[in-house]
């Protein structure tokens, strides 16, 4: 099921000189992959391929092992992810108090499907696992932002406020 | 040290987080500078009180006083007239505390009235943030005592005497595991804590680890000591960043006190921990494919045995415990395996934390002696169910086990009793579901999860899964037959007999505890092809109450596809062969005149 990425990739020299020196300080630790992959998402904000290559080379893994985690753990990522980023949360607390509805609405509204980002590259849809904020279920997040005890009514609102 | 005359106690779990408390703290803040009263009262931020519903939660000491829902607009009045006169701000109080001209402490309140808490026993009590607080509620005197007292074999003989079973679902013996490890025969040993709460709808783990992390640091270290091991490693949600960041500030500050690190109390004990964030997969949760995940590899489990205990990570034998676990171990060693045994049940010992979510007034975090009723947790310490509903069921261990019926609301909980009704304890989620809840869609959901997350490595759970959510989306869609019924139950067993891990084995308990005690809802969807809960869309029936319709045609005019019709000021219908559930005529009706069956 993989998606189109649609963006082609435009890493910085500065950016790979981040890598680098992330990739130099987990060199021969042991279990070292997986930290490293964390810490390059957080650099380029995705996982794409040519960021693969350079970890593989780096800690001299084999590449096709290097993706095989990478599309592992729904963490990570292949495609980059919109300037704002949904979450809706799918544990069972908010489904039961009516997140499905919620996220059938944002997905209505924004015409994209879970894991797809808008053509504009400003919203990206994810349904996430729980984030533990149970208490106000049904939760939404954008980026840092969490909203709770959500209706269906208040969906357009909240993305409204996400305009510029 | 500044002598204050009061303490003013913030939740900063991530409920209250989510509600917003970083405004509230910062506020506060602000207001006892701007009212000079900065060097009399301190503020502290917490972990979890366990109320989330009521979040965000502010408690000023010494009175006690319970603000709950509390706003940054509130907090200028709970200053001038709190602190400042000493009146208490009434009107912004957890109401339940309030009596006539006095407040009710805590412990008096329902929610808190039955609980006990062990692991629980410093979150949102103390600042999860420093060290010396945690020293001051007896922290590390565990550890001390370990070292400068007991022989290995004796800590190992205080866990297993005290009956402490594994809190992450499985209620294996803890002290038995330790005992395997500690007999295990290796050059080097690990100590490995499963912070991988997966579970939707749980977040214990979560609320230790941000409450109260030094509790399973000490825990981690006393274990390493008994076993023989002097390398830990904590595997943790990535989706959990405030419990990382207050675990990796707890581990810096354990190192600088020499808490971890070389020569432990100049006991020649050497121990050192780490963090490994998981990257979510909930496949990770389980002992085998978690090891796996910290070498660096994709999380697939492996074939037991050799369990951990004997090749576990990088081959070596290992110790994997679970957070609450761990939260439990300090308290018995202080306080003795004896005094552990007295709170429980005969074959369930100590406490048990739940995560109270779903159709429930005190949403939250509880901490009961095994034992306690289901009826207990729902009606009194959870407050019942919101709107006047009626209860229907309540669903315990997450994607692996099973929904509840009301005829069983009265079973004491602990391990044996959940296995034996079909569900399991899990790792403490309980979610209730009230009558709008339908059953089906309930397995349904749990079963697209499994289906999701099944790392694909064995084909009864790779494929079975997939089949058992055709059936039931088909059973969900009105075109299940009686046959498709049997054949589920007939697919739940072999799943549950050929899978290689937990996730495969379980992963049919919630189909199979919905079918056991609501079969008549299945049935109402194969045969009359309807959903009694009106959830299931393909099923549902939206009608008009003739009685309540004032024929002012709004929902005729709102149906896209023109199947409403009838004569202004007399009711309207809806043609159900034109009808395609949008349910546009539902929410726009002022009158409530219309049903959806």
């Amino acid at each position: 099921m993989e998606k189109k990425n649609t963006l082609p990739f435009n890493g910085t020299k500065e950016q790979e000189q981040r890598l680098m020196e992330v990739i130099a300080e987990h060199k021969g630790q042991q279990g070292a992959t997986i930290p490293v992959l964390h810490k390059a998402q957080e650099i380029y904000g995705y996982l794409p391929i040519e960021v693969q290559k350079m970890i593989s080379e780096g800690l001299d893994v084999p590449l096709a092992e290097i993706y095989g985690i990478v599309t592992f753990y729904t963490q990570f990522s292949l495609n980059p992810k919109g300037k704002y980023q949904i979450g809706v949360c799918l544990g069972t607390a908010c489904y039961v108090k009516g997140s499905g509805d919620i996220l059938e609405k944002i997905k209505e509204i924004l015409k994209i499907d879970v894991g797809e980002c808008t053509p504009d590259g400003k919203f990206s849809l994810e349904a996430t696992r729980c984030v533990g904020a149970c208490g106000l279920a049904p939760v939404v997040t954008i980026n840092e932002d969490v909203y709770g005890r959500l209706v269906v009514a208040d969906v357009a609102d909240m993305l409204a406020k996400y305009q510029d | 040290m500044d002598m204050v005359r009061g303490h003013i106690l913030c939740c900063g779990g991530t409920g209250c987080t989510s509600s917003g408390c970083e405004a509230i703290i910062k506020e506060m803040e602000a207001q006892l500078v701007a009212h000079g009263l900065e060097k009399e009262f301190k503020v502290i931020k917490t972990g979890c009180f366990g109320l989330c519903a009521l979040g965000p939660i502010m408690i000023v000491y010494p009175e006690g006083a319970f603000y709950s829902r509390v706003e940054p607009k509130d907090v200028k009045e709970i200053v001038e007239e709190h602190l400042l006169k000493g009146r208490i701000v009434k009107h912004l109080l957890y109401q339940e505390t309030v009596e006539e001209d006095n407040i009710k402490s805590l412990n008096e309140v329902d929610f808190y009235k039955k609980q006990m808490r062990i692991a629980l026993r410093n979150c949102g009590v103390i600042n999860p943030e420093n060290i010396d607080e945690y020293i001051a509620f007896d922290g590390y005197k565990a550890l001390g005592k370990v070292l400068t007292e007991m022989s290995r074999e004796d800590v190992i003989k205080e866990i297993k005497d005290s009956g402490l079973r594994g809190r992450g679902g499985g209620g294996f013996s803890t002290g038995l595991k330790w005992q395997f490890t500690y007999a295990a025969e290796g050059d080097q040993k690990y100590v490995a804590c499963n912070a991988d709460e997966g579970d939707p709808g749980a977040f214990m783990d979560r609320s230790i680890l941000e409450g109260d992390p030094h509790s399973v640091i000490e825990a981690m270290a006393i274990a390493a000591y008994a076993v023989g091991a002097n390398q830990g490693y904590i595997y943790i949600r990535a989706e959990y960043p405030i419990a990382v960041k207050r675990l990796q500030i707890a581990i810096d500050q354990a190192k600088e006190y020499g808490l971890l690190g070389k020569n432990i109390f100049e006991t020649g004990f050497d121990f050192d921990l780490e963090i490994r964030l998981g990257a979510g997969a909930f496949v990770c949760g389980e002992e085998t494919a978690l090891m796996t995940s910290i070498e660096g590899k994709r999380g697939e489990p492996r074939p037991r045995p050799p369990f951990p205990a004997i090749k576990g990570l990088w081959a070596k034998p290992t110790l994997l415990n679970n957070v609450e676990t761990y939260a439990n171990i300090p308290q018995i060693i202080n306080n003795g395996a004896a005094w552990f045994q007295t709170i429980g049940t005969e074959k369930s010992k100590g406490t048990k934390v739940f995560a109270l979510g779903g159709k429930i007034n005190n949403t939250g975090l509880v901490e009961i002696p095994m034992g306690t009723t289901l009826r207990e947790i729902i009606e009194e310490i959870g407050g019942g169910i919101p709107n006047g509903k009626k209860f229907k069921a309540a669903q315990t261990g997450g994607p692996s086990g099973g929904c509840i019926p009301a005829s069983l609301m009265d079973t004491p909980i602990d391990y044996d009793s959940l296995i034996a009704i079909g569900s399991m304890m899990g790792s403490g989620g309980l979610i209730v579901m009230d009558e709008d809840n339908c059953m089906v869609d309930i397995a349904k959901f749990f079963l697209e999860f499994t289906v999701d997350e099944s790392c694909g490595k064995c084909t009864p759970c790779r494929i079975g899964t997939k089949r058992l959510l055709e059936l039931l989306t088909k059973i969900t869609d009105g075109k299940g037959t009686m046959e498709d019924l049997d054949k589920l139950e007939e697919l739940c067993y072999s799943i549950k007999a050929s899978s290689l891990c937990g996730l495969g084995q379980t992963a049919p308990n919630p189909v199979l505890s919905t079918l056991q005690y609501f079969r008549d809802e299945y049935e109402a969807h194969v045969r009359d092809k309807k959903c009694p809960a009106g959830v299931c869309k393909a099923l549902a029936q939206y009608t008009i109450d003739p009685d309540k319709c004032k024929g002012c045609s709004l929902c005729a005019r709102q149906c896209p596809v023109g199947a409403i019709s009838g004569q202004v000021k007399s009711p309207f219908v809806i043609d159900q062969e034109k009808c395609i559930k949008c349910g546009a005529c539902q929410s726009a009706c002022k009158f409530n005149a219309i049903d959806k069956k």
